[in-house]
């Protein structure tokens, strides 16, 4: 039961997560802070979500090709 | 949304997991056996409809504004591992996506494989191959479908648009009876990593409760945005790389 639980779990992972998980940590970072700014401090901020979602790719890039040509 | 760009979004999106998952229904049924590769077919489809018959009604339930937030999270996610594979293999760093060798692939490990009957299944290599292939392939099909339709509020036309894909390459491969190597799979990949991060931005920040600016009219910027950071960041390896190649001879000679 628990092999099929952690294979079930596996494949969840890497069906939404995929190879970095630091993507969908920066997207849920930022989900989280355009809610609060919306939310707490009554800033529209739309342009925070993009510029999370632009630069967590670069990240994910750069890590991906770093010493390889 | 307009339900003609939600319908081609879904319809590309789908074709292409239609591609992969026809590769490796044709590898188990061409070199092992048909009646095992359809039966693991029909298994995967109806495990896939009763994920239907449960998430579908699931999704209305909850709250708009809350399933946008969850909905467009997991679409920026799922969205920034299609352009960011997408990216690396038009950049070079990663080989492309090449049905033809994968097809070779999943053959010589079918011809390898030993066969044998199990649980009343004459072939079980063939069945849990065509299984797997038809269960993961479908399930993207179906997450893609059920997302878009519900946060567009247009379910009908993004299943249609999903039958549709999975029909039109179906009947293709039984056609042509080959794996679909001459679709342009990776430049629909680009194409749909891109749909999926620009859908996923938005309707993720809706979700949490941004307003934007000329409201459904953002996705007009959103899409094209992204599509040019995609194409810079392209660009931008293409030239490293290169410019890595170029370095890496007067390395050598100079240490020789």
């Amino acid at each position: 039961m628990s092999r099929w639980l952690r294979s079930f779990g596996a494949f969840w992972y890497d069906f939404v997560i995929g190879d970095d998980w630091r993507g969908a940590a920066v997207v849920a970072v930022a989900l989280a802070l355009t809610a609060l700014l919306v939310h707490a401090a009554s800033v529209n901020a739309w342009w925070l979500l993009p510029a999370a979602v632009i630069a967590a790719l670069g990240w994910s890039l750069r890590r991906a090709t770093a010493g390889k040509s | 949304m307009n339900a003609l760009p939600l319908a081609l979004t879904v319809f590309v999106a789908c074709a292409v997991e239609a591609v992969e998952a026809l590769t490796i229904v044709l590898a188990a049924g061409l070199t092992r056996e048909w009646r095992s590769t359809f039966q693991g077919m029909a298994a995967a489809l109806v495990v896939l409809a009763a994920t239907v018959a449960v998430l579908g009604p699931a999704l209305t339930l909850v709250p708009l504004t809350g399933l946008r937030l969850i909905v467009g999270a997991l679409l920026a996610v799922f969205g920034l591992q299609w352009l960011r594979k997408a990216i690396l293999r038009a950049s070079g760093y990663k080989d492309l996506h090449d049905e033809a060798a994968i097809y070779a692939r999943q053959v010589a490990a079918a011809n390898a494989a030993a066969s044998g009957p199990r649980r009343g299944v004459r072939d079980w290599y063939a069945f849990t191959l065509s299984f797997k292939g038809v269960l993961l392939e479908g399930l993207e099909v179906v997450f893609i479908a059920i997302t878009f339709g519900d946060n567009a509020g247009n379910l009908g036309v993004a299943a249609a648009a999903a039958v549709a894909a999975v029909l039109v390459v179906a009947v293709t491969g039984i056609v042509v009876r080959a794996p679909l190597s001459r679709v342009p799979e990776n430049t629909l990949k680009f194409a749909v990593g891109i749909m999926l991060t620009s859908f996923g931005v938005f309707w993720g920040a809706e979700g949490a409760g941004v307003s934007w600016p000329g409201n459904d009219a953002a996705l007009l910027a959103i899409v094209p945005v992204t599509a040019l950071v995609a194409v810079g960041y392209v660009a931008l390896l293409r030239r490293r790389r290169a410019a890595a190649r170029a370095a890496a001879p007067a390395v050598e000679s100079s240490a020789a």
